[in-house]
């Protein structure tokens, strides 16, 4: 059963990742992506993160996403890419690095030793128990990423702000 | 459960889609997405270790990765709205000069 739901989510994941990058309109990519978060909620959910499945479908899925296909929206007019290159073979080498970027990380995590999977206690990966290792142990990067949050609308704000025409 | 590798390895993919996505493509909104999607890729393996430890921490670090993503991701689209209000473009290429 786990192995099925794995497999599918899996390959969502994979073919929304193809998605993203390989679609000529953005919009497509956005909608691909929204893939991605879905399926790698259903792949939280096996790991027994259900508090972080839900965040994600949340969080990404409800405000990032949607974000993303409102400015898509708004800049609808030429968001094409262009012909001319000014890097010639630039997409050639950069597939080439990632290429060997992904033979030197799957080299590692296919020979390096696995330690055992430890059995976790009913309840872990909860609301509660991640709330509770948060406000217990982790108060402080807490209240910081509420300051972050107030500073990031703070510049959308200022950035979005109509400018005076000089 | 499953072998925790095969989880690592969709994990690496889906990061190397990412940095192909960034590499590759010109349009600004389309890097954007592939760091989302190399951003999403390093939740997983976080994700992924939490369960193979059984130690919460790597959920805590998910959650704060979430929230700073929202707030990157709110900037980021911020300017990329402004850069396009002042040069009618949203392709990397064309964005080369350090004046405004």
């Amino acid at each position: 059963m786990e192995l099925i739901v794995f497999v599918i989510a899996a390959a969502a994941a994979l073919a929304g990742g193809i998605g993203v990058i390989a679609s000529a309109q953005p919009v497509r990519s956005a909608l691909s992506l929204l893939l991605v978060l879905g399926s790698l909620a259903v792949l939280y959910l096996l790991l027994a993160a259900e508090f972080i499945a839900v965040l994600q479908v949340i969080v990404y899925a409800g405000a990032i996403v949607v974000l993303f296909l409102f400015v898509i929206m708004l800049l609808h007019a030429r968001t094409g890419e262009g012909r001319t290159e000014k890097l010639p073979r630039q997409r050639a080498v950069g597939v080439v690095l990632a290429a060997v970027f992904l033979a030197v990380l799957g080299y590692t995590l296919l020979t390096a030793a696995a330690p055992p999977v430890r059995e976790v206690a009913r309840g872990f990966g909860s609301a509660e128990s991640v709330g509770g290792a948060l406000f217990l142990g982790y108060v402080l990067p807490f209240e910081v990423a509420s300051v972050i949050l107030l500073v990031g609308i703070v510049a959308a704000v200022v950035l979005g702000l109509a400018k005076p025409v000089t | 459960m499953m072998p925790p590798a095969s989880f690592l390895v969709l994990s690496a993919v889906l990061f190397t889609l990412g940095v192909v996505g960034v590499l590759v493509r010109r349009n600004a909104l389309v890097v954007f997405m592939s760091i989302e999607l190399m951003l999403n890729a390093t939740n997983l393996a976080f994700v992924t270790f939490a369960r193979l430890r059984g130690s919460i921490e790597g959920q805590v670090i998910v959650f704060f990765v979430i929230v700073i993503a929202a707030v990157e991701v709110v900037v980021g689209l911020a300017i990329i709205v402004d850069i396009f209000r002042s040069r009618e473009t949203v392709n990397v290429d064309d964005v080369d000069l350090l004046r405004g």
